[in-house]
């Protein structure tokens, strides 16, 4: 079961300078809201940036992480 | 075996034929996910008309409509047959007034069309004065 620190760590490995902060939003390692901060989000569309932050998970989100909510922001 | 996918050409045929369509789990009326229910409300509020496509009667749905889409979670809301997002998106929008701006810029295809902007007369006018 995935718990919020190993998804802030990928996210923070997947995406180039990225700062992340995950919530497990029930306790129950499948409902996560991730807030991401990073200079790779510029000039991208929000679904794009958003799509960056999906892709770090690639088929697990849907899968074991039910649910990701995702705030992004370029600094 | 990719070459007749019926359930990807209905998906795709519900996304060209409705302007504004929501791919949800269970219904307006009935919301089977509380992230459906939020991206339905602002919709709601927003008061435009849209489709609603539950994609919980077959798994397929939703595996069909991420592979044209290429966005992983339900619900997913399209304009115009574009992907404008899922709940975090589409509630962003709503606070910040986009998604009324997203819905209302181009009148419905039944709406009388809007003029162009006037183009600037030819110089040729100008000359005609005095």
């Amino acid at each position: 079961m995935p718990t919020a620190e190993e998804l802030k760590r990928r996210i923070e490995a997947g995406i180039p300078g990225a700062a992340a902060e995950v919530e497990d939003l029930n306790g129950t390692g499948d409902h996560f809201r991730a807030t991401v901060i990073a200079p790779a989000f510029a000039g991208k569309s929000r679904l794009e940036q958003h799509r960056l932050v999906y892709d770090v998970f690639g088929e697990e989100v849907g899968g074991p992480i039910h649910a990701l909510s995702i705030k992004t922001r370029t600094q | 075996m990719s070459e007749s996918n019926p359930i990807r050409e209905a998906i795709q045929q519900a996304i060209d034929e409705h302007d504004v369509i929501l791919f949800m789990k269970g219904t307006p009326e009935q919301p089977a996910c509380g992230f459906s229910a939020r991206t339905v409300g602002a919709l709601q509020a927003v008061g435009h008309p849209f489709a609603a496509v539950d994609v919980l009667p077959d798994p397929r749905i939703r595996q069909e409509l991420s592979a044209i889409s290429e966005w992983p979670t339900i619900p997913q809301l399209f304009v115009r047959g574009e992907l404008v997002g899922g709940c975090d998106i589409v509630s962003e929008m709503y606070e910040s007034g986009e998604l009324a701006q997203t819905l209302g810029v181009e009148p419905p295809e039944d709406a009388p069309a809007v003029e162009p902007e006037a183009a600037p007369p030819p110089m040729g006018i100008e000359n005609r004065l005095g």
